[in-house]
């Protein structure tokens, strides 16, 4: 079994918030990398008129194409799940070199009800690695937090040009259920 | 070291960036971002001295925030290498107004030139072809380059690649500015973007 458990935070509507303050944000491109916490967010995104979702093979292209879109006037917000964020080291590099309105959000793994544990070494280190590279760090446990936390994430990021980023916890959006 | 059949880079980038309007130029890390500053500085050259792997990406997000400008990435081809994945990205959002343009000389020129992967089996061509990048060509001679000149102008026809075969040789040394939010800031302002 793949799919995430049936939860009733599975129909819930926070990643509908999400989208509507990316919006208010005039965030444009959208870089992800699937993740099953993401994929409601994600179809939201790519049946958007103003916003473009862009598939990445790896989410270091992610960090790569937030400076191209900045440069040329564009906000992006970058999707990945917590094992991404280990591929991103070098490239976060370039956020503070340009100074770039960096915005991430990020589904966890290896956290609560993990049942497989090779995500466990990356998603302990998640938060870690953000702010060893300078990005600071929100986090969202339930949906009701989860609009708030987002707004005052984008605004950190897009209006005081903090770079941030917010986990999602993985209680907030259900461990994926292998076994029953 | 060089040989006579292949090109000379500091040509194939001049040729490239002459009477470029408005085009944006992305350096990739190492040579080619100096190659471009030895063809003239301009407020629209973005030069990289690091982030390995993440040019065309660059040129992606670039690409699609201004479609009405042509933006072209010049990098190497262990640069390329290294964000190989991101032909594929590209492939797939197909930006007519990109260009990707590698300066192949089949080894590690920054760092003492060990041999890359272009030397043995790998096809950037190929690759980008199979990427989706109709518009992908080897180019060995100087008339091809001029070819691809006007091509690179075009902003409905991208995205487009091509692989350039040029010599190993080492040249001058000339360096770009390396103040990233100056780079970064300058190109915003030129495209009407006012600082923050």
């Amino acid at each position: 079994m793949h799919a995430r458990a049936e939860t009733s935070e599975q129909k819930a509507t926070w990643p509908d918030d999400i989208y509507a303050v990316l919006q208010r944000f005039d965030v444009r491109q959208v870089p992800y990398v699937p993740d099953a916490g993401h994929s409601r967010l994600i179809e939201r995104v790519l049946a958007s008129d103003t916003m473009r979702g862009i598939p990445l093979t790896t989410e270091e292209e992610g960090v790569a194409l937030v400076a191209g879109a900045w440069a040329g006037g564009q906000r992006c917000a970058l999707l990945m799940q917590s094992s991404g964020v280990g591929n991103c080291i070098n490239m976060f590099s370039l956020i503070p070199l340009f100074r770039l309105p960096f915005f991430t959000i990020v589904t966890m793994r290896g956290e609560w009800g993990e049942f497989n544990h090779w995500q466990v070494p990356m998603g302990s280190t998640t938060q870690a690695v953000f702010e060893l590279s300078g990005i600071r760090v929100m986090r969202a446990n339930n949906a009701a937090e989860v609009r708030e936390v987002i707004e005052a994430g984008a605004a950190q990021a897009y209006n005081a040009c903090t770079p941030t980023a917010i986990l999602l916890s993985q209680r907030l959006i259900g461990a994926k259920v292998f076994v029953k | 070291m060089s040989k006579t059949n292949l090109l000379d880079r500091r040509a194939v980038v001049s040729s490239l960036l002459k009477d470029r309007k408005g085009m944006v130029a992305i350096g990739g890390l190492g040579a080619s971002t100096n190659d471009m500053a030895a063809a003239g500085d301009h407020e629209r050259n973005f030069y990289l001295w690091g982030g390995m792997g993440g040019a065309v990406m660059m040129g992606l997000g670039l690409a699609l925030a201004q479609p009405d400008v042509p933006v072209v990435v010049i990098t190497g081809d262990g640069e390329m290498l290294m964000g190989m994945g991101s032909l594929a990205t590209v492939g797939m959002q197909k930006p007519g107004n990109l260009s990707i343009v590698v300066l192949d000389n089949e080894r590690y020129g920054e760092t003492g030139g060990q041999t890359s992967h272009t030397s043995a089996a790998a096809d950037l061509v190929g690759v980008a072809k199979a990427c989706g990048i109709a518009d992908s060509r080897a180019i060995t001679t100087m008339a091809e380059v001029e070819a691809l000149v006007p091509v690179l102008h075009d902003l409905k026809s991208g995205p487009r690649f091509a692989n350039v075969k040029i010599d190993g040789a080492n040249v001058e040394r000339i360096l770009p500015m390396r103040d990233g939010t100056f780079i970064v800031n300058r190109i915003r302002s030129s495209l009407g973007h006012p600082p923050l």
